[in-house]
């Protein structure tokens, strides 16, 4: 039995806003599943009381002095843009978009 | 000793360029030419910066002209992995989602390469946003391995790797995430070094997996390495983890190495690693064998150690790095840089987003993408990215109570050698295998350096030394010593991309 199916992937995709085409969903689905099938091995772990780690060093809350520090240049920025405008990112409309 | 510039090892050139046998500009042209010279067979840089190397090298020459002291590796000349950022200099993660993006800053490793006065030759390919074990995943190119043009140069690293393999630049960066520094390292026959997790800045690097990536040195000796390891090295504002610490002195450390005495050194063998499905091939497991019988007769004492966790850091690492990556690709959405498709003025930006993200992302970065997001989401992340972060508290764990018994531990660094272009594309899990040595020093964070160690049917091994946080210094010193026992060092042995000519020089200068 498999661990994900093909409409998963699908779905999966499309929260991660990619366009896969049909071909690429077919190829996914069976590699993800051998992937996941592999990581079910963690199931065997006793974990009962184990903190999570999430960093390898362990270090919190780091500051900077609040002192405002120069920026990029503008155009500098905005040159690596696809598309620009009056000094702006410019970006396809966003309202009247199905959910 | 070599006439070759190009055969020539860092600090030998370093020593020639301040004493003035040898100009900043000769030794870069040296390396330029030959990349012109080969570099249509091995493919390893997808840009080069001839005038601004050159330019840099004029700049030592005046320098020294001037009488100012020069710097330690001043003039040597360096190819930097294309996943870290360079101001004015194309930098793409080897994507086609950032084609054409010319980053207006430089990483905090560039501005330490360029305040050393070391000219950049270039940028290296690697498989796309450093996801993949052979450089195949790049959206460009494909990188041969200049021990056999047939087959991959290891991965993500491999344009790094095969230029200094093929001497087309004396040193190159690289990041690590998951053996991407190590693993193309040993397949080359290569010397490449992953330092302590928050050792080296990340500012400036392309994302990847947040808490696992780190930049690193890859040249071909350990002294060597470690020069460079500590040019970049050291504690930057910038970057929010990292460490505020003295850098390890690598470089003593190395020097130490290099005389060839490991008295009172304890390397611990990872029992599990010699366990079922986690075995290496025979080729290598020979080669790592008696690389570990020359450590014993340089006076190092083996000590078997248990680390019964390692065998889940392959699934618990491809739990973390895609989870981190599914997050930190989010950035690329079509509209501050790069790529985008689709725009005609009818669509919306969601549409948008996704017809860019399809055409400019590879089938790793997808297959990666979606697994992370399967990771986090609602409903598994307990049971996947949160049960593999507890896992990696018990890898944690192993090491650090391994470094109770021994100074360092040891394992080949890769399961394999060098394969054949697309003999594991087809299935991405056989390609993860390739880092199923390497990648427990990312989850743990500490230090792994891999060195050449011998020969499988020609194709180079690679010996790994893993050791505790901030503890680099005994990898280098490890790996030093090993590099002693062999005349000519391997890494001088990799056959001439141009055959005609064979090299088999040794020189003390660089050991």
């Amino acid at each position: 039995m498999s661990t994900i199916s093909r409409e998963e992937v699908a779905h999966l995709a499309r929260l991660a806003r990619l366009e896969v085409t049909d071909d690429e969903l077919d190829a996914f689905a069976g590699q993800l599943d051998v992937i996941l099938e592999s990581m079910k091995t963690l199931g065997e772990v006793d974990t009962d009381g184990v903190q999570p780690t999430s960093h390898a060093v362990p270090l919190v809350n780091v500051f900077r002095e609040d002192r405002p520090q120069p920026s990029l240049p503008r155009d500098a920025v905005l040159a690596g843009g696809p598309d620009t405008a009056e000094d702006r990112f410019r970006v396809p409309r966003i309202l009247d978009e199905e959910a | 000793m070599s006439d070759r510039i190009i055969d020539k090892y860092a600090v030998e050139l370093a020593a020639d360029i301040r004493e003035g046998r040898l100009s900043a500009v000769e030794v870069t042209t040296a390396f330029l030419d030959r990349i012109a010279a080969v570099d249509g067979t091995v493919k390893a840089f997808l840009h080069v910066d001839r005038e601004g190397a050159l330019a840099t090298a004029a700049e030592v020459d005046a320098a020294r002209a001037a009488g100012e002291e020069l710097g330690p590796l001043a003039g040597v000349p360096i190819a930097v992995k294309d996943v870290v950022v360079t101001k004015g200099l194309p930098t793409t993660a080897a994507s086609k989602i950032l084609e054409g993006w010319i980053p207006p800053y430089d990483a905090t490793i560039v501005e330490r390469l360029k305040a050393a006065k070391m000219p950049i030759l270039g940028k290296t390919n690697l498989d796309e946003f450093a996801m993949g074990s052979s450089t195949e995943y790049s959206a460009y190119q494909q990188t041969a391995n200049p021990w056999d043009t047939g087959r991959i140069p290891g991965g993500s690293g491999g344009g790094s790797a095969a230029a200094v393999a093929a001497k087309m630049a004396p040193l190159a960066i690289g990041t690590d995430t998951g053996g991407s520094i190590r693993q193309p390292g040993a397949v080359t026959g290569t010397f490449g070094g992953k330092p302590t997790y928050g050792s080296n800045s990340r500012y400036g690097l392309i994302a990847f997996s947040s808490s696992l990536d780190t930049p690193g040195p890859v040249s071909r000796t350990a002294v060597d390495g470690a020069l460079l390891h500590e040019v970049i090295s050291g504690h930057d504002p910038r970057d929010s983890t990292s460490i505020d610490a003295p850098v390890p002195p690598v470089f003593e450390a190395a020097r130490l190495g290099a005389r060839g005495d490991l008295s009172g050194v304890k390397l611990g063998v990872v029992k599990e690693f010699a366990e079922g499905t986690d075995a290496a091939e025979p080729g290598v497991v020979a080669a790592y064998e008696a690389g570990v019988e020359q450590l014993v007769k340089l006076g190092a004492e083996i000590i078997e150690v248990s680390c019964p966790s390692f065998t889940y850091a392959l699934p618990t690492y491809y739990l973390i790095a895609p989870s981190e990556a599914s997050s930190n690709l989010a950035r690329y959405d079509g509209v501050r840089y790069g790529l985008r498709t689709g725009d005609d003025g009818e669509r919306g930006l969601e549409e948008v987003m996704s017809l860019t993200r399809e055409a400019g992302f590879g089938p790793e970065v997808k297959r990666r993408i979606i697994l992370g997001t399967y990771a986090l989401s609602a409903g598994y992340v307990d049971a996947f990215y949160g049960k593999a972060q507890k896992v990696r508290t018990l890898i944690k764990q192993d090491f650090e109570k391994a470094f109770e018994q021994v100074d360092a531990l040891i394992s080949p660094t890769t399961p394999f050698t060098a394969f054949k272009f697309g003999e594991r594309t087809g299935d991405p899990y056989q390609m993860y295998l390739a880092d199923l040595y390497t990648i427990p020093s990312n989850l743990y964070g500490g230090p792994g350096v891999s060195v050449p160690v011998g020969l499988s049917e020609g194709m180079p091994v690679g010996l790994q030394v893993m050791g505790p946080v901030m503890g680099d210094d005994i990898t280098y010193r490890v790996a030093a010593a090993l590099e002693t026992t062999q005349e000519p060092l391997l890494a001088d042995t990799a056959p001439d991309i141009h055959a005609n000519v064979r090299f088999t020089s040794f020189s003390e200068g660089g050991k």
